[in-house]
């Protein structure tokens, strides 16, 4: 089978600096990737490359077997959650419709409530489809957004830290169910995100980009002190305690452990 | 009330509401009637997106640079509408150039808004003919509209309503979900700039009968107050449109046979109607927008 994403020794550089270099990925349908790497690290650029935004300055990355395209329906876009004033005249399913024929010229007129209600329903958010956007609560407008990228049937869905600013039930609701999405529909998932344990129980391969290198592999090979200590250049320590993964940084900076209370 | 009375021995209420001759004096105001409602049209949906891309100090900004280039076009004797269309076109060209972020579009709009207010005062300071011409830029003179500028009026109406209706999906997906709509290829810079020029047009459609000080209330308000009793996009823009006719017309019928602006009477109205909706919007709040089958497990971060 064909890999629905592919970078061959990809590499993006702003002006003299390096972002990342030489970065070797193939994406199958259905496979869950998760992109970790401190700040500055490219996280962002390497999504911004997929959607065909920027582009690379050397090497090649290609969308089923094509380059990017600006507006590709085969790649949907799972942004992270912001708050939107709640006098905004935009419904749940009116984001979910944006997905679907937003990018169109001309007024609307061909009926997709059908389509707007069967995938509000695929993401459970049926019940609050008729609610202003900016009256939801972070988790729920994250499911709308789900609902929205899942509109055009994409081969891949992209997720730019979707659980920034969500508390860590709903970051567990919110992946367990990009997990159920991509067995359910076969998109492949490339998920940013700067905490790696509500993710970990789904991630296949971890793409990690570090200040010195990146790495690419299953998390308990790539997760290891060692290897991550390459990766930064410095000494870096993972912790493994109760289930869930620590990466402690000798600045004293602790990566994935913040914890929010309700 | 002495005071409001001024030099005229008929009584102030009487200058601000009297029906007397009505009759005779309606036909004198077919043309003015027109011109509000085209106006009401554009100003209700243009206001939508105003709305939505927060750009009421814009429409501020706007309206006093094309208030400088009605002023000039008086001076030189040059069409007033063509001068009020040259000078918010340079004003929403400039914004929308230069202001891609909210922070810096207000602080070019603070710096240009000055700037033409005062060229606007110097050309109306040497403009030789009378003075309720000069008055009626920045307050409205929708009394003096002829034939010819109803036709121009409805002439440009037609391209923005007709702009407006080409651009409608994906300028509302960039105004209000900025990220994901660049991610689906929609051109959000340009989209931006070509709202900015329809804007402008609209806001050199109103200075003319609103005039520069009060294109806010057929701009903002009847959007203002449509957003706070509905978020369906059908009727939002249909609330809007309703609201700011009703202003516009009614101000205009009220204010017959009266020896005020009309102005203040289509800022009142349309004022009330925001005051309402307010209200209204206000009791759908605290009941819940939408009565939700369960109470959602999901809460936390609701705001407001």
């Amino acid at each position: 089978m064909s890999p629905v994403l592919e970078l061959a020794g990809a590499s993006l550089a702003y002006g003299e600096r390096a972002v990342w270099s030489d970065v070797d990925l193939t994406v199958d349908a259905g496979e869950f990737v998760t992109v970790l790497g401190p700040n500055g690290s490219g996280k962002t650029s390497l999504l911004r490359a997929v959607l065909g935004q920027v582009a690379l300055t050397g090497g090649r990355i290609e969308v089923l077997g094509h380059p990017p395209q600006r507006g590709s329906r085969s790649v949907g876009y799972v942004p992270q959650q912001r708050i939107v004033d709640p006098a905004t005249p935009v419904r749940a399913r009116d984001l979910v419709r944006f997905g679907v024929d937003g990018d169109r010229w001309g007024p609307g007129h061909h009926d997709r409530r059908a389509r707007v209600d069967e995938l509000l329903a695929a993401v459970g958010a049926s019940e609050y489809a008729d609610v202003p956007v900016g009256m939801l609560s972070g988790g729920e407008q994250q499911r709308v957004r789900i609902a929205q990228a899942l509109a055009s049937d994409p081969a891949v869905l992209l997720c730019d830290e979707p659980l920034l600013s969500l508390d860590i039930r709903r970051q567990q609701e919110v992946t367990a169910l990009i997990d159920a999405t991509r067995h359910a529909t076969g998109t492949a998932v490339l998920f940013v995100t700067h905490e790696v344990n509500p993710v970990l129980p789904y991630t296949d391969r971890v793409l990690y980009l570090g200040p010195a290198g990146h790495a690419v592999g299953a998390p308990d090979v790539v997760l290891t002190s060692e290897r991550l200590s390459r990766l930064f250049g410095t000494a870096v320590e993972v912790v493994k305690a109760q289930g869930r993964i620590l990466i402690v940084g000798d600045d004293g900076h602790v990566h994935h452990v913040e914890e929010e209370d309700e | 009330m002495r005071l409001l009375a001024l030099a005229t021995d008929v009584p102030w209420w009487q200058r601000i509401v009297d029906f007397t001759d009505y009759g005779q004096l309606l036909p004198l105001v077919r043309n003015s009637l027109l011109a509000g409602a085209v106006l009401a049209l554009v100003g209700g949906l243009v206001g939508v997106f105003v709305m939505q891309r927060d750009l009421a100090f814009a429409v501020h900004g706007v309206s006093e640079l094309s208030f400088a280039g009605a002023s000039a076009a008086l001076l030189f004797s040059v069409d007033v509408t063509v001068g009020a269309v040259v000078g918010s076109l340079a004003a929403a060209l400039a914004i929308g150039l230069l202001g891609s972020r909210a922070r810096d579009r207000n602080s070019i709009i603070g710096v240009l808004m000055p700037f033409g207010l005062g060229l606007g005062v110097l050309a109306l300071a040497l403009y030789p003919g009378r003075a309720a011409n000069k008055f009626g830029l920045l307050t409205g003179q929708i009394v003096a509209v002829d034939d010819s500028r109803v036709g121009v009026m409805a002439a440009i109406a037609v391209v923005v309503v007709g702009g407006l209706l080409v651009v409608w999906r994906p300028l509302t997906f960039a105004s209000v979900d900025p990220d994901v709509a660049a991610a689906r290829g929609v051109p959000t810079r340009t989209l931006s700039l070509v709202f900015m020029l329809l804007l402008g047009l609209a806001v050199a459609m109103a200075v003319q009968v609103v005039g520069a000080l009060l294109v806010l209330s057929l701009l903002i308000t009847p959007a203002a107050a449509a957003t706070r009793v509905s978020a369906s996009p059908v009727w939002v823009p249909v609330l809007a449109v309703i609201f700011a006719e009703v202003s516009a017309v009614g101000g205009i019928l009220l204010a017959l046979g009266s020896s005020v602006p009309i102005s203040p009477y289509i800022t009142t109205i349309s004022f009330l109607i925001y005051l309402v909706c307010r209200g209204v919007g206000r009791r759908r709040r605290r009941q819940g927008w939408v009565r939700r089958a369960v109470p959602s497990a999901v809460g936390g971060t609701i705001a407001g």
